[in-house]
This record gives C-alpha cells, sequence and structure tokens, in this order.
C-alpha cells in the first residue's frame, strides 16, 4: 500500500506571534518556522506502518516556496521515501490545498492519504474533509487509534463526547490527533540519510487546478488585554470575593 | 436570502452547540431553516420545532443517515444547502468533520470557528490558537461558516411548536464507511461546552487519582469538569476533557484552573470566561496573566480547604 502523507511548514508554536504594523497579516520573517506538530505525528505513523510491513512506500507532499524543502527533508528524515513539493508563492487556502492533494494523490495511486487535524497556524481543520470529499473517498477525523485490516482501516476518532471507532474502506483519508503517537527523534544519521533520498519539484501552473484564493483577509488585530491577575492571600478570601464582587456562586 | 443550519443531535434531542448557532444565524438577519438528519430522528425533529427564529424544520430520517457518518450527510448537505445562501453548524467535533466535506463538494471555501459577524460576507476567527483575530471577507456564493458557539447567544425554546416538519425522502448509500462502536463519557455533571461553572486540572495534579480531587469541588458548585492537554496526554483524564485550541472551547461564567500552567494551547479554549480563578504552586505561571485571581500555593493544601470553605457558604 502506497500512502502519501501530507506536511505544512509553519510558525514554531512555541515562537511568540507578532502582528505587522499595518495589520495586515502576521510577521513571519525570522520566526523559526516548524512541520506542523499534527502533521509529525501523521509522518510518524505512516512510518510506523511501514515498519510494520503494511505499508510499501510512504510519499510526502508539502505546497509552498523553496524552503519547505527543509520541512520535507525532515520527513525523510523521520522515515519517509520520497518528497513532492509543489512549489507557489501564492497565499494557498484549505479548498486549493485540498485540490492540490487529489491531484497527487491521482497521480501516485495512493491507497490512503494521513495528515494532521488542523495547521496550528491558520487553525481551519478543513484540508483533509476536503480532500476526502474531492475524491470520494471515506473519511476518519481526528484520529486517535488507527488499524488496518480486511482492506480497510479502523478508525478510532476523538468526539466531544468520547470516542468513535469506524470502519473505512480503502483508499481513504484520515486525520490525526494529539494522541495517535508520539513522533520518534530523528538521529544524526537520518538526517544524513535523508540527504539522498529524492525530492521533487512540481511547479503548482502544472496541476491545472484553479487554487485562486477565495477568501481575502482584510486585517488581523490582538484580542483584548491581559487581566489583573489580583493574588490572594487565602481560599476564604478567594470564596468571599467569588461570592460577593464578582457574584458567580 | 436563507440560511441553513445543519442541527446536531442525538436523535432524541438537539445539542446546546444547534441552539447558539441559530443564535449566530439569527444575527445574519435572513430567513433559517433547520435540518435534522439521523436514524429514527423524530424526537430530536419534534424539538426543533420549538427553537425561536427557525422558519422550517426539514427532516433526512432514514437508516442511511445511522450515526450520521460524513460520507453520506455531507453529500445530503450539499445537495439541500445548494439552493441556500449560507450553510451553518456548531464548530464542534460534528460541523468540523462535516462541513468542510460539503465545501468541496460544492466548491467554496469555508470560514472556521467564527467568533463575530461583521457583514453579510465579512466574519472574525481567532488564528494561531486565539493570539490574533482575523477579519475575512469570503467571495463565495454559498457561505458556509463554522460557529464558535461561545460567541453567540442561545436561542430560547417555545412553549409549544411553530413550524411544521418537511419531509427530506432523499436517501443516499453510504458503503464506504460504517460505525462500529462508541464509548462515550458518561457523567451527571453539567456538559463542559454548557456549564455555568468550569473547573480544570493540568499537570500539577500529577496522578489519576489525583485528578479526582476536582470532583468534590465540582460538586459542590455543580460545575463541569475539564483538563489541559498536558492532564490528558498523561492520561489523567479523558479526551472529551480537553479544553484548548484542539479541544474544547468553553467560556462559563466561572473557570477555576488548578495546576494549569497556562500554555497558550490550553488558554485558547478558556480566555472568554467571564471570570478566571488560578490555583498554582509557580508565581510565575503564565496563567496568573490572564487571571482575575491567583492562589499561590500547594493545590493538595488549597483544594480541601476551598471544598469546605464553599460547603461553608452554600449551607449559610
Amino acid at each position: 500500500m502506497k500512502m502519501l502523507v501530507a506536511v505544512k511548514r509553519v510558525p514554531d508554536y512555541n515562537a511568540s506571534i507578532r502582528i505587522k504594523s499595518d495589520g495586515s497579516g502576521v510577521e513571519t520573517a525570522n520566526v523559526k518556522m516548524v512541520m506542523n506538530p499534527f502533521d509529525e505525528i501523521a509522518v510518524e505513523e505512516a512510518v510506523r506502518l511501514k515498519e510494520k510491513g503494511m505499508v510499501t512506500e510512504i510519499i510526502v507532499v508539502s505546497i509552498g516556496n523553496d524552503a519547505c524543502q527543509e520541512t520535507l527533508r525532515t520527513a525523510l528524515a523521520m522515515g519517509a521515501d520520497r518528497g513532492t513539493l509543489v512549489k507557489t508563492t501564492e497565499d494557498i487556502q484549505p479548498l486549493a490545498a485540498a485540490k492540490i492533494l487529489a491531484a497527487i494523490a491521482k497521480q501516485e495511486t495512493v491507497q490512503c492519504i494521513i495528515l494532521g487535524k488542523q495547521a496550528v497556524d491558520t487553525d481551519h481543520n478543513q484540508v483533509g474533509q476536503m480532500l476526502a470529499g474531492l475524491l470520494n473517498w471515506p473519511q476518519g477525523t481526528f484520529a486517535s487509534q488507527i488499524d488496518f485490516h480486511d482492506e480497510g482501516v479502523s478508525v478510532t476518532r476523538e468526539i466531544d463526547g468520547g470516542l468513535e471507532t469506524l470502519f473505512l474502506q480503502l483508499p481513504a483519508v484520515i486525520t490525526t490527533d494529539l494522541r495517535l503517537n508520539e513522533p520518534r527523534y530523528i538521529s544524526l544519521p537520518n538526517i544524513v540519510q535523508a540527504k539522498r533520498k529524492t525530492i521533487a519539484v512540481v511547479p503548482i501552473e502544472t496541476l491545472s487546478i484553479e487554487f485562486a484564493p477565495r477568501i481575502k483577509m482584510l486585517k488581523v488585530t490582538a484580542p483584548e488585554k491581559n487581566r489583573a491577575g489580583r493574588r490572594l492571600e487565602t481560599v476564604t478570601d478567594l470564596v468571599d470575593k467569588l461570592k460577593h464582587e464578582a457574584q458567580v456562586i | 436570502m436563507k440560511t441553513l443550519i445543519v442541527a446536531e443531535h442525538d436523535n432524541q434531542r438537539i445539542k446546546l452547540a444547534t441552539y447558539h448557532t441559530i443564535g449566530a444565524a439569527v444575527q445574519l438577519g435572513y430567513e433559517i431553516d433547520l435540518l435534522v438528519i439521523g436514524e429514527q430522528c423524530q424526537a430530536a425533529a419534534e424539538k426543533a420545532r420549538l427553537l425561536t427564529s427557525v422558519k422550517h424544520v426539514l427532516v433526512a430520517d432514514n437508516a442511511v443517515y445511522a450515526h450520521q457518518l460524513a460520507e453520506n450527510t455531507s453529500a445530503l448537505i450539499a445537495e439541500v444547502g445548494k439552493n441556500y445562501d449560507y450553510i451553518l453548524a456548531g464548530a464542534t467535533t460534528f460541523g468540523k468533520n462535516i462541513l468542510p466535506r460539503v465545501a468541496a463538494l460544492l466548491d467554496v471555501a469555508m470560514i472556521s470557528d467564527v467568533t463575530n459577524i461583521v457583514s453579510a460576507d465579512t466574519f472574525v476567527r481567532p488564528i494561531f490558537a486565539g493570539n490574533v483575530l482575523a477579519t475575512v471577507q469570503t467571495s463565495d456564493k454559498i457561505k458556509i461558516l463554522s460557529i464558535r458557539t461561545t460567541a453567540f447567544p442561545a436561542v430560547k425554546e417555545l412553549a409549544s411548536p411553530s413550524v411544521a416538519l418537511q419531509s427530506i425522502t432523499q436517501a443516499i448509500p453510504n458503503i464506504q464507511s460504517r460505525f462500529e462502536k462508541q464509548s462515550l463519557t458518561q457523567s451527571a455533571r453539567p456538559e463542559l461546552t454548557s456549564a455555568r461553572i468550569v473547573i480544570s486540572g493540568g499537570r500539577g495534579l500529577k496522578s489519576a487519582e489525583n485528578f479526582k480531587l476536582l470532583e468534590s469541588v465540582a460538586d459542590q458548585l455543580n460545575a463541569a469538569i475539564g483538563a489541559s492537554r498536558a492532564a490528558v496526554d498523561a492520561g489523567f483524564a479523558p479526551n472529551d476533557y480537553q479544553v484548548g485550541q484542539t479541544g474544547k472551547v468553553v467560556a462559563p461564567d466561572l473557570y477555576i484552573a488548578v495546576g494549569i500552567s497556562g500554555a497558550i494551547q490550553h488558554v485558547a479554549g478558556m480566555k472568554d470566561s467571564k471570570i478566571i480563578v488560578a490555583i498554582n504552586n509557580d508565581p510565575d505561571a503564565p496563567i496568573f496573566q490572564i487571571a482575575d485571581y491567583v492562589l499561590v500555593g500547594d493545590l493538595f493544601t488549597i483544594l480541601p480547604q476551598l471544598q469546605a470553605e464553599l460547603k461553608k457558604v452554600s449551607s449559610s
């Protein structure tokens, strides 16, 4: 089974986020960039499946500028077999990303696509579901456990009330939640080895899909300021404040 | 102009998220229809007739829609929704699972987690774990929005039904996926996303056993219990307790954070609470910056005191 994994390059979630002075967006110059943590979990899952002999080849895809090659190298160092960079400097929104991934999935005739449930920069949580819809494949979103058997896959999903398990026929799309696995530490020999793996660069124009943005970012602003954080000395004082001052109990 | 709202329900009752989603649709100002999809969901459909501001309740009650699996449920929503200008659902795991697929089928963009409706085509949504608010404008003819339920008021229920049910007979089969099992957390407490008071625990509680210390305080306040990602990852609490960027978003009247340091991922899910209390032994815990009241000290000493003090207050 060939597996496709999609990875997005995002600002490190530990880095502090600064809004550009003209409010047109978020400052990304000189910000440390990393692989989206949910996508890292997706790569890890694919690599574990390959180690178990369930997956024959892992193709990792990223969409963006040349810097995304670094993110692809990270995935290759984790154990993916080869990479594809869909190269563009345009703003690629979720629907366009899903169209691009659908085109790549068809070219590569993969049986399963796994990707993070959301990117921690734009927080959309859309691409996997859109991709499944475009391909008319079943979807297993927010996965915390994956079990391939009987020409399909059981996916345990984290839902609001608890957990739900679905059986999906292949081909299928799976999006990862936090508790699916813990991504491995990448060793130096693996980083060296990854340099010998290939990354194909595909200019976005060659895919003949429509990728123009549908949504215009008018402005970004900072949310409200911090609160007082008044330090109290005793529990009695706290309960008194909650009852008489805040009047919430 | 017309708005279609996809109802979230368990075949018996309409979930509170839908009440808030209708609240958001009211702000859009157009006619609102509610779509109830399920198997043997007549009881839920009857409840839907009681919701104020809803013009028509559309019901697709068929065995093919059991468990509301994304594959055919999305196809039906796209089929019904193509005649509407807006398609809305709550930004819950139900809405997040289904709406993007609907958007892809209709070849339109989707706007996730709307917290403010600026105009008919312009909306505000949080990005970067809520550290930034983006104002975005869509050019698509059909606008698909998931609604951050804590940002909009819930609509009220009428005493008696005001609208008739309209049956949708189209049955779209689904051979691609099937339901295997579900394990829902059973609790006598209020639901996390709708509770008036929430008490949450973090890594500071140190074990699943200790996590139960929150229960006696929660009982005293009739509060729901939540958890930070660290506490869930460590196995102290089940996944559906998680409050944060990738878990549940809550905005109760009172949020008590116990042994939670205040990582931005957690803060993203609770910072809109009316009053925030933070209890932590680290005087520099980031959670204090977004709290109204702060207690620095050992939570294992403070929690029993808090329980006793609350008991005193409630009996006086």
